[in-house]
Order: C-alpha cells, then sequence, then structure tokens
C-alpha cells in the first residue's frame, strides 16, 4: 500500500491549518489516522458512525476551526442526510477524504452495490467529487479540495481509488459447506 | 457518580425547565436539536450565539462536541430531545472519548415524537439516556425530573459557566410534560444562523475572512 498520499494529506492538513479530524477508520486511512493521531496540532475524534464526523465538521466551523472527515465508501451512505440537511443547506465546508471499497478489483460483492454509487450520490448532493488513482494527482487534488472548502465554503470530497490504495485480499480458511442443505 | 433509572412520574413543564436552567448561561454557546428545542430557546433567549439546527436529525451533539473542541475556553450548551438523541445516541461515546469540560449535553425528555404528532418514544418505555450518557463513559449524568433538581442543575452548569466549564462534560435528562408551548421561530435560513453565529464569536474579520 502506498504511504505516500497519505503523508501528502498530512502535510496539507497542516499546511490549510485543519485542527479536527473526524473519521470512522479504514484500512485504507491506516497511515493517515496514525499521522494525525501523532500531531499535536490535531485533534483526532473517532466518530461512531460517519455522519457524526460530517456534524462535528460543521461545529468545528462555528467555532473558527477546519475540519476534515475521513471515512471508507460505504460509510458515506450513512452521511446522506447530514451532508444534504445540514452541510448543503447551511453552507458549511467540509472537506472528505473517501478511501474507495467497491471499486477496482474488489473482490467482495458487498462493497460493490455502495462503492459504485459513491460519486453519484455525493454529486446529487451537491458535493464536489474528485477521484484520484496516483499519488501525485491525491496529493494534488487534496490540496486544491482543501482550498475549495474553506476559502469557497464548499462541500468536497476526494475519492482515494483502489488502483491506488489496493484491493483488500481475501485469503484466509474456507468454511466447510454442510452437504445436507 | 450516575444516578439510578428514574421511575418517577413528575415532570416539569419544559419552557419553565429551560427558562431556569438559562438563567446560568451566561456567554454559553448554545445549539439547539430540531423541534421543540429550537422553539423553546428562541422564545426564552433569542441571540446570535445561539445556533438552531432545523434538520440533521441526530448531529446536535457531534455539532456540539467540534463546537466545544474548537473554542474549549467557552461554555458550549447542546439542547435536545430524547428522540434526536436516540438517534444519534453513539455520539454520547464520541464525546466520552474527547472529554470536553465545556460541553453540557441537556436532554429534554417528553418521551414523545410530538413535532409528528405525538408518537411515543422509546424513554418512555424504559429507555434511559442519562444511563446510557453514564454507560458511554459521561459519569455525571443526571435525570431531573422536579424543580430541587433543576436548582440543583442550574447550579452545576454556572459553576461550569463561572469557573470556565471545567467540570463537565455534562449529560443531563431533564424530564418534561409533552405539551406543546406556542411554537416560536428562529430565522430558518441555515447559511445566515451559520454566519451570524460565527461573527458574533469570531468577530466580523475571521468570520467573513477566513484565511
Amino acid at each position: 500500500m502506498s504511504e505516500a498520499w497519505s503523508e501528502g494529506a498530512h502535510a496539507a492538513f497542516k499546511a490549510h491549518g485543519v485542527r479536527q479530524v473526524g473519521y470512522v477508520p479504514d484500512g485504507g486511512l491506516k497511515t493517515l489516522i496514525r499521522l494525525c493521531e501523532a500531531d499535536n496540532d490535531i485533534r483526532t475524534v473517532p466518530a461512531t458512525t460517519e455522519e457524526e464526523a460530517v456534524a462535528l465538521c460543521a461545529g468545528a466551523w462555528l467555532g473558527g476551526q477546519k475540519a476534515a472527515v475521513l471515512m471508507q465508501s460505504s460509510g458515506v451512505g450513512n452521511t446522506i442526510n447530514m451532508l444534504a440537511s445540514l452541510i448543503v443547506t447551511c453552507r458549511f465546508p467540509i472537506f472528505a477524504i473517501v478511501t474507495m471499497r467497491g471499486d477496482f478489483g474488489e473482490t467482495n460483492p458487498w462493497q460493490m452495490p455502495m462503492g459504485q454509487n459513491v460519486a453519484p450520490i455525493l454529486e446529487n448532493l451537491g458535493v464536489r467529487v474528485f477521484k484520484v488513482t496516483n499519488d501525485e494527482d491525491a496529493v494534488e487534488t487534496i490540496n486544491a479540495g482543501l482550498a475549495m472548502a474553506f476559502s469557497a465554503d464548499e462541500p468536497v470530497a476526494v475519492l482515494i481509488g483502489q488502483r491506488l490504495i489496493g484491493a483488500k485480499a481475501f485469503t484466509s480458511e474456507i468454511a466447510e459447506e454442510s452437504e445436507d442443505v | 457518580m450516575s444516578e439510578p433509572s428514574v421511575t418517577s412520574s413528575a415532570r416539569l413543564e419544559r419552557r419553565h425547565a429551560l427558562g431556569t436552567l438559562l438563567k446560568a448561561r451566561g456567554d454559553a454557546l448554545v445549539v439547539a436539536g430540531l423541534g421543540s428545542p429550537v422553539w423553546d430557546l428562541a422564545a426564552l433567549d433569542h441571540r446570535a450565539e445561539n445556533f438552531y439546527v432545523w434538520g440533521g436529525m441526530g448531529g446536535t451533539v457531534a455539532i456540539g462536541l467540534g463546537l466545544a473542541i474548537a473554542q474549549p475556553d467557552r461554555p458550549v450548551w447542546v439542547v435536545t430531545g430524547d428522540g434526536e438523541m436516540l438517534m444519534g445516541v453513539g455520539s454520547l461515546a464520541s464525546v466520552a472519548m474527547q472529554q470536553p469540560s465545556n460541553l453540557s449535553i441537556l436532554c429534554f425528555d417528553n418521551e414523545h415524537y410530538v413535532e409528528t404528532g405525538g408518537q411515543r418514544s422509546h424513554t418512555g418505555s424504559g429507555v434511559d439516556l442519562s444511563a446510557m450518557a453514564a454507560g458511554a463513559g459521561l459519569k455525571d449524568a443526571v435525570t431531573v425530573t422536579d424543580d430541587e433538581g433543576l436548582t440543583a442543575l442550574a447550579g452545576t452548569l454556572a459553576n461550569g459557566v463561572a469557573y470556565g466549564a471545567a467540570s463537565g462534560p455534562i449529560f443531563a435528562t431533564v424530564k418534561v410534560t409533552s405539551d406543546s408551548p406556542p411554537r416560536v421561530q428562529p430565522p430558518r435560513d441555515g447559511a445566515f444562523l451559520k454566519t451570524r453565529f460565527r461573527q458574533a464569536v469570531l468577530g466580523n474579520r475571521a468570520a467573513l475572512h477566513p484565511s
């Protein structure tokens, strides 16, 4: 897994003055979460569901701080009403990094329906969506997205494609099926 | 420590209850959740440092958390109801993990979804939001059912206001009747409410020209 985009994202958070990071973990976010947790200028706020992290960003902005959301693509499904009703209505800036599942090379069918609907759902809500598939593009897009979010009061999501973070491999033992079924 | 589950049938009138607590407000920032908390706050203490949440059900506590972290030297109150608290109950765990000492969550529990026709909520069947908050790690969670408890809670909130809110986070369930006092509407333009709140808290320059 590439860590370059994660290091670039953390550097971008610093450069743009992001002070709070709300997240629900994902394997693809492991390095970025670790970098944020180790940073005394960034308050990491684990959320129990992704919509909490979205609402956290609105509260941070009301208090004069920039906040970002980190989540897996499946978590986007949990955020729809909070993005629509709170963020879009009030023109709150929001910046989200979404690590994709149900994308390039996915082998778990349970991830496909949500993963394939992340971009159209976000776009329908009015969120500006940028998908990236290599390190250089990711870092450049994250910096541009942070500027758009906090200077133009835009809702922005950067989708980190599985072409960049890799598809999760499932290589464990297989449960025996009963012959009686 | 947290009180055991309250089985008393005592109830307070909601606007009397919030009005009593607001006497201890000082310069606290207040986020009010959709429905009755919005109408009550607008009726009792309408000011720029109120953020009225007309939608986004379930998010008010998390908004308060982000605000409390961003403004650690100011008390932040979340005023919400049982329906919204149930929808966002996981946010109590997130608040407990952060332990923001300046955050107070005041849940006005009428055991009903009044805005949608008075359907019963879970709290009328024994679900105890203060016990859930205590279980999440908000150890001083209390349930208030009468004026004596209300006065004690107002005192706790006043101490937080007076001493830099160092005593929190606070969680209180305030058991209220399901009557609907006359509705008082604040502005419903969310962008206006957001910007006016930021102007009041941050000053015009920081609010209108964020770097």
